[in-house]
């Protein structure tokens, strides 16, 4: 287990390259509130607000949104084909130099 | 006017746990809320949930701590104003606070504490240009009351339960009703979901997936509605109606708090942490998931903690020369203002006798 890097985009256009741990539990929300990233957050993760919606950049293969995240963006605004909701990805070492990008705050 | 010793913003869990900590101290509260029950993000989000951080409960649905809550807080009476949204705050010369919602409910308080965790929970609006110059003009984003569609051309937008259940409701009601969604599946109760089925089968609802309103459209008031078919060829069409109603679920907002002159910080309010949780406004305090601190950590279990130390507080403020010493619960027992009494058991003291001989 180790540390993966990944990039996230913020919404003025600035690219973060960060250390993300693979051995925590973590998922990408999370990875952007630890770096103090602007994603709100408000519902803490469990896929009932969409404040941490993002547009994955890279072609990796994150696999099938879950029910959850699903409906959840159904209701969000600004969702594109390659939305998902960043509490709902967790850190593995597949998304080594994965790329995403904040949606616009509803 | 409604008068209190603490009035409570925020029928969360820290809130509720306020009124019993409060009630310790023979204070009275009372609570308002924007939602129509008692529980915050724990009954509206999440009741179904478990949690288990909860210290001494090892597993409880979220649902099941706020109905403890309740329970615990019953002998303390505490008064709710639920359904309103805490608007306007002004001081008085003695240093008490009058709030007011926005129905116009006033509150005359000695200490106000705000336990609104991530805000008031407003409806979700779609990102159409304009569109707020609809709203009460056939657009609304919560159904008040269905007789205001009897015999409309109503398009209902949304893909859960609330758009499936006000549809069949609506089928009855309105001359037509349209369903709009984005998608083909929809996540509801199973009955609401074969209910529409069978509506739509007998052409009372009118269902359109996958798609979605673009533009809304009408002098003054709601005549049609843009959608586009998100099938490929994304062919458009303009639906009559009078009224569009897009139900997509409600989201958190700080909301008119954000204007009281309190010391904001990420969305969150500012508190000294150090002593009581009071904000940079004698009187005015903010405890649970709503403050912020250095090492804050948003947990049920936190706020409580929070809620306990504030009570303290407002004591010494409404009584500044009462000497005042914490009692324990298993010492002091709950005297509630119900007259109720709750207590431990009490020992004995009996010699036993030996054994008689016959």
């Amino acid at each position: 287990m180790s540390d993966i890097k990944i990039t996230i985009i913020d919404r003025e256009g600035q690219r973060h390259e960060v250390d993300a741990p693979t051995d925590m539990n973590m998922n990408v929300m999370e990875v952007c509130k630890a770096y103090d990233l602007p994603v709100q957050a408000v519902c803490g993760g469990m896929a009932m607000c969409a404040t941490c919606q993002c547009y994955i950049v890279s072609d990796h293969d994150l696999g099938e949104r879950n029910d959850d995240e699903e409906a959840m963006l159904w209701e969000a605004s600004f969702v594109k084909d390659n939305s998902r909701l960043g509490c709902q990805i967790p850190i593995t070492e597949d998304l080594e130099g994965l790329v995403i990008e904040l949606a616009p705050e509803e | 006017m409604i008068t209190t010793d603490i009035l409570i913003i925020g029928a969360g869990p820290t809130g509720l746990f306020a009124v019993f900590e409060a009630g310790l101290l023979k204070l009275k509260c009372h609570i308002i809320d924007a939602l129509a029950q008692p529980g915050g993000q724990c009954s509206e989000l999440y009741p179904k949930k478990p949690i288990y951080d909860i210290p001494g409960f090892p597993e409880v649905l979220a649902g099941d701590l706020v109905d403890n809550l309740m329970k615990q807080i019953e002998p303390f009476q505490p008064g709710f104003t639920l359904g309103e949204r805490a608007e306007s705050i002004e001081k008085l010369e003695d240093d008490s606070f009058i709030v007011t919602t926005n129905k116009g409910t006033k509150h005359h308080t000695k200490i106000v504490a705000i336990a609104g965790g991530l805000g008031s929970f407003e409806p979700r609006k779609p990102t159409i240009d304009g569109i707020e110059k609809y709203e009460d003009n056939g657009l609304a984003y919560m159904i008040k009351d269905p007789e205001d569609y009897r015999g409309k051309k109503v398009v209902i937008a949304g893909g859960g339960d609330s758009a499936l259940d006000w549809s069949i409701f609506l089928a009855n009601v309105a001359s037509e009703v349209t369903l709009v969604h984005r998608r083909e599946e929809f996540r509801g109760a199973l009955d609401s979901v074969e209910k529409v089925e069978e509506l739509v089968q007998q052409d009372k609802i009118r269902l359109i997936t996958p798609a979605e309103i673009l533009d809304v459209n009408g002098e003054g008031a709601v005549e049609s509605v843009l959608l586009q078919h998100n099938d490929e060829a994304k062919r458009m069409e303009v639906i009559e109606c009078d009224a569009f109603i897009p139900l997509f679920g409600l989201a958190p907002k700080l909301g008119p708090i954000a204007d009281w002159g309190l010391e904001i910080e990420k969305n969150a309010i500012k508190v000294d942490n150090t002593l009581d949780y009071q904000t940079n406004i004698p009187g005015i305090y903010a405890i649970g998931d709503v403050n912020t601190y250095p090492g804050k950590l948003k947990l049920i279990l936190c706020g409580f903690h929070e809620a306990t130390l504030m009570c303290q507080s407002a004591y010494q403020r409404i009584f500044p020369n009462k000497r005042y010493v914490m009692k324990y619960t298993t010492v002091g027992g709950v005297d509630g203002f119900d007259g109720s009494r709750k207590e431990a058991e009490k020992a004995v003291v009996k010699k036993i006798g030996n054994k008689q001989d016959v």
